[in-house]
Order: C-alpha cells, then sequence, then structure tokens
C-alpha cells in the first residue's frame, strides 16, 4: 500500500520535471523560460521530497530508527528549496528586466523607466541635489 | 531495496539536467544561461535528496540541505552583478 503511494508521488515528480527540461529547450523568451524552469521544478521537488518523507516514515513504523531522521531532514531540505527557489526567480527576473532584455511579442512595457541607466542618472541627481543643499 | 525503480529516476532527472544543461550551452543572452543554472542546482538537490532514500544514508541529505543555501546566495549573487548598479 505505502509502496503504491510512493510510486506514484515518484513518477508525478519526475513528470514535472521533465516538463521543466523540455519548457526550458522549447519557450522562446527568458520570462517564459524562468516561469517553465523554476516553477515546475518547484512543484516536482515537492511530490519527490514528499514520497522521500512517506518512505522514512514507513520505515520508521516498521522499526528502523533512521528512517524519522531521513523524513526530518527531508522536511528541512524542502522547506530550504520553497523558501529560496522563488525568491532567486525574483531575483532573476528583475536583473534580466533590468539589463535591457525585452519580451518577445510585447507591446506595452509598464517598468520602462526602472532600466539601470535611469535610476543611475536619478540616483546621481538626487546625491547632487544633496550635495548642492549642504 | 528497490533499486530499479530509484534507477529510472535518476536516468529521468538527469536528462532534464541535460536539457538544462543545453539551454545554457546556447542561451543567446546571459539571463538564459543564469536560469538553466537555477534548474541545474534544483534538480541536483533533489536528486541528492532521493540518493539518500535509495541508498538509506542521512548524510546525502544534509549535504542537499547545504547545497540549497549555497546555490541560492551564487544566483543572487550572479543576478545582482547581472543587474549593474550599486551593491
Amino acid at each position: 500500500m505505502f509502496e503504491i503511494i510512493i510510486y506514484i508521488l515518484l513518477g508525478v515528480g519526475v513528470f514535472f520535471n521533465l516538463l521543466a527540461g523540455i519548457g526550458l529547450l522549447r519557450f522562446p523568451d527568458v520570462y517564459t523560460r524562468l516561469h517553465a524552469g523554476t516553477k515546475c521544478t518547484t512543484f516536482g521537488s515537492i511530490f519527490l521530497v514528499g514520497s522521500v518523507v512517506l518512505l522514512g516514515l514507513k520505515n520508521w513504523w516498521i522499526g528502523d530508527t533512521n528512517g524519522s531522521v531521513l523524513a526530518i531532514h527531508s522536511i528541512v531540505a524542502l522547506a530550504a528549496i520553497l523558501i529560496t527557489n522563488p525568491t532567486g526567480a525574483h531575483a532573476i527576473a528583475r536583473a534580466a528586466h533590468r539589463s535591457g532584455v525585452k519580451p518577445i511579442g510585447a507591446v506595452v512595457d509598464d517598468l520602462k523607466n526602472m532600466t539601470v541607466a535611469k535610476t543611475m542618472k536619478k540616483k546621481s541627481a538626487v546625491k547632487k541635489k544633496s550635495e548642492a543643499e549642504k | 531495496m528497490m533499486a530499479f525503480e530509484y534507477l529510472i529516476v535518476f536516468l529521468a532527472l538527469l536528462l532534464c539536467s541535460i536539457m538544462a544543461m543545453i539551454r545554457v550551452i546556447r542561451g543567446p543572452t546571459a539571463p538564459d544561461r543564469i536560469v538553466g543554472l537555477d534548474t541545474i542546482n534544483t534538480i541536483v538537490i533533489v536528486l541528492m535528496v532521493v540518493f539518500g532514500a535509495a541508498f538509506n544514508e542521512v548524510i546525502y541529505i544534509d549535504v542537499a540541505i547545504v547545497y540549497a543555501l549555497l546555490s541560492f546566495i551564487s544566483t543572487l549573487f550572479i543576478a545582482k552583478y547581472l543587474e549593474g548598479g550599486e551593491f
């Protein structure tokens, strides 16, 4: 019974990771590739680590004390993935937009005034104004 | 030991990381390469966790936790470098 659930979780996780790889190859743009490469791996890793947690709990139920350590450390690893992966994706998208990469087929760019050159200019203008006030 | 099923999982995850590696090699811009690198990092973390389950060793999972935190810091640093401006 437990092994069937573990196999189903492994299959779902591997399927989503394969979707991430295919999407990374096939999408036309940085932002869409980021969409495929980050969300799909996060969702697939939830299922893969969940299967490992279930295996550890099963081993613990049988009487192997190593299984509880396996389950708890896997949960900590899953928490690390869940916290760090969307944050990294956000940082990459922000850096891509600020370094001047435009989305393919985009008509309106709402963040047009946020490119690096203009923010640097604004910063230097603010600095000059504060120095002049002094 | 459930060896054969885990072998299939390892080969599939290896295929994913090879596809991401192709994107790293022929990405037209620098952010494309960073996206591929980030995907490879996540896949390696999951691979280490499944490795620990397959061989019933906890040390692989500890390595995965440390690898997750360090790869997060490296991704943030590369993104900050690409963005330009002041740190």
